[in-house]
């Protein structure tokens, strides 16, 4: 009897599972495709600099400032390159950050120390540690892979004056911070508006809300204000970014070791 | 007299390389940047133990003064100027100045490589250990700054790096040999005797002009990043003879000959886990009698990271480094057979508040070196370093004997602009 029920159980589950696929495919498609998308809408850039400002505030409304430069190359293929140089606060002035990000294996760091000349590679394992002591992780600001999560599709629902497509993302790397993400982009240009970091536990950890988008070189949307919120200590970090230019002369050898040292 | 001279040919040199800076500026494009940067500290020194040597005081005071500025143009060259001035109440020796830096900086591409050259007095850093330095030999040590840090003095150099997918040479011409400063007869952290350095002698006959060379070659292969040196000119490290100074009293000549060595530094980047190796090969060096050997000395160890420990913001790093030195007992430094051992807390909060513990003990003695240091930024512009260094249990025939009752606790307060 049993067997007989199974058999029926199976073939009715194929039936109603089979005309389904076909008319909507998978959340989960659907969230990679969006994803990828998202992501082939940002290829080309090639390169750009730009100036980061960060506004500090703790939950008493103390203000803390962070001035920093930054330098992207994008590597065909592979994961980008970047040049973080920091001019405020003024004890870590001249420090740089140097990343060679990779799309498969784990990224090669470099950070230079002024004071001691010192160039030190440094562990990429740094995931969810925080950046600058901001609200923002290491991991909420390198240019992620679309590999480096897997994806579902939520839903579709209005934000502001659009649509957003609502899909949720689970970072593969086992360091990441986060046991998932839901991340708000508009159906036109797929820009991400909202993204809600969910911790280890599943709590609500925070929030970034992304505003001020503008367009350059006809084609990529860059957001000049995110604001990071931690709903569990009450603090925020504003970055604003500022003096965008993409397609400069920069090339692989800015990103060197020899001119790592040379940074100013 | 000798010192005073150094200082004249040192400030005309800079005179000469500002000259010719000024006149790269009046001639290239008026478009150039300018950077004045740099910081300020007072700092307090307290030793709680009655000094071992007469003389000695057992509190400090001073200010330390690093301006710097830079210059630069339409990224083809630049030129950095970064003097020092140390004030400290209880050693004249250790209120000293100082040019870090004073050089001309021009680079460029050939192809696919980079080049890049260095003119001017600068410091280079080699290596990858946190207990020493041990490859890291083209700067002379400021051992008045610190006992063990190994904080330099500026050097002048001709620095040309060649780097492409190929790797990074590097090569020095060192003109001018700095002698190692030393505390003077009321400064703590010193042997029984003063070293004067108005009686710096030198094997070779050009004396401190002799043309030292240096030279290494960097890789990175993978997750392995090499580095082979070599160096060959007047040690950096003096050996010490018996002397007497203008009134007959007792005290120490530095005696710098020549050496050769050769280094090898890797690292393994490997997830949380820094691996981390320095071997030298040292020729014609000396031992603590005062023979004539060759030797090897090398550091090895490891750093492991818990990021984001325990569900805080705080990163914890384990280190530890086994330092040995192939004279043994014989060996010119406390590292002839130690253990290092440390713990580095970084809080990661607004304050980037960041503490440091460790112990440095002799595997055949008592011998321990404690040390706690704390840093913390204030505001935007203020920050604290705070440090307390014990020598406990110092073995009568261990090297630190003479600095046992030494232990201090140092207070700087930093202003940075």
């Amino acid at each position: 009897m049993l067997p007989f029920f199974t058999l029926c159980l199976f073939i009715l589950t194929c039936l109603c599972a089979e005309p389904v696929f076909s008319a909507s495919p998978a959340p989960e498609e659907t969230g990679l495709k969006i994803a990828r998308d998202a992501h082939g809408r940002d290829e080309g850039f090639g390169n750009f600099t730009a100036r980061q400002n960060m506004v500090l505030r703790n939950k008493h409304g103390q203000e803390s400032r962070r001035q920093l430069r930054i330098k992207v190359l994008e590597v065909p293929e592979d994961g980008n390159k970047s040049l973080f140089v920091f001019d405020e606060p003024r004890d870590v002035r001249g420090t740089a950050l140097l990343i060679h990000a990779h799309r498969e294996s784990a990224d090669d760091q470099w950070l230079y120390l002024p004071a001691l000349k010192r160039v030190k590679r440094i562990s990429s394992s740094n995931r969810s540690g925080s950046f600058m002591g901001s609200e923002f992780a290491y991991e909420d600001l390198t240019p992620q892979a679309v590999e480096k999560f897997t994806y579902r599709y939520l839903r579709d629902e209005p934000c502001g004056d659009l649509i957003c497509t609502v899909s949720e993302r689970v970072p593969v790397d086992r360091k990441s911070g986060y046991s998932r993400q839901v991340v708000w982009r508009d159906k036109e240009e797929l820009r991400a508006w909202k993204v809600e970091y969910y911790d280890r536990k599943d709590s609500h950890l925070k929030t970034l809300t992304l505003g001020n988008y503008e367009q350059y070189l006809e084609r990529f949307w860059r957001a000049a204000e995110m604001t990071m919120e931690n709903h569990l200590t009450g603090k925020s970090t504003v970055l604003t970014w500022t003096d965008f230019q993409f397609r400069t002369d920069l090339d692989d050898r800015d990103f060197t070791q020899t001119g790592l040292r040379r940074v100013r | 007299m000798i010192r005073r001279s150094v200082l004249c040919r040192v400030l005309s040199g800079t005179i000469w390389i500002l000259s010719t800076v000024s006149g790269f500026v009046l001639s290239a494009e008026p478009k150039f940047n300018r950077q004045i940067s740099g910081r300020f500290s007072i700092e307090s020194q307290w030793y709680p133990e009655s000094a071992a040597h007469p003389d000695q005081r057992g509190h400090a005071t001073g200010f330390v003064m690093e301006p710097e500025l830079y210059l630069d143009s339409m990224e083809s060259w630049s030129f950095t100027f970064a003097p020092f001035f140390r004030y400290d109440s209880a050693d004249t020796r250790r209120t000293h100045a100082d040019l870090k830096e004073a050089y001309l900086l021009l680079f460029g591409y050939v192809g696919n490589d980079e080049w890049e050259l260095r003119l001017g007095i600068d410091r280079a850093f080699w290596g990858v250990a946190e207990s020493r330095h041990l490859v890291n030999i083209v700067n002379q040590i400021d051992l008045v700054e610190h006992p063990y840090k190994e904080l330099k003095l500026g050097q002048p150099m001709a620095r040309l790096t060649w780097s492409g997918n190929w790797g990074m040479a590097e090569i020095f011409g060192l003109p001018y040999h700095r002698p190692r400063t030393f505390p003077g007869r009321t400064g703590r952290l010193r042997l029984p005797l003063v070293v004067d350095n108005d009686q710096v002698s030198y094997e070779s006959a050009a004396g401190q002009w002799h043309l030292d060379l240096a030279a290494r070659y960097s890789h990175i292969f993978g997750p392995f990043d090499i580095g082979i040196s070599a160096f060959d000119g007047t040690s950096r490290e003096p050996f010490l003879l018996p002397s007497t100074d203008f009134l007959g009293a007792p005290t120490l000549a530095p005696h710098y000959e020549q050496i050769r060595q050769f280094g090898l530094d890797t690292q393994l980047t490997a997830g949380s886990w820094l691996f981390k190796l320095e071997a030298i090969q040292r020729l014609d060096a000396r031992d603590r009698l005062g023979r004539k050997v060759d030797y090897s000395a090398s550091v090895i160890g490891g750093e492991y990271t818990f990021y984001s420990a325990l569900g805080s913001n705080v990163d914890i790093s384990l280190l530890g480094e086994w330092n040995s030195d192939g004279r043994g007992q014989y060996a010119t430094n406390v590292f002839q057979k130690d253990l290092f051992v440390a713990a580095r807390f970084a809080l990661n909060d607004v304050r980037s508040t960041e503490i440091l513990a460790s112990i440095l003990g002799d595997a055949d003695s008592t011998s321990r070196v404690l040390a706690f240091e704390l840093n913390r930024r204030l505001s935007d512009q203020w920050s604290l370093n705070m440090e307390a260094i014990a020598f406990l249990d110092i073995d009568q025939a261990d090297i630190s004997y003479e600095i046992r009752r030494d232990s201090f606790i140092d207070l700087n307060l930093i202003y940075n602009f």
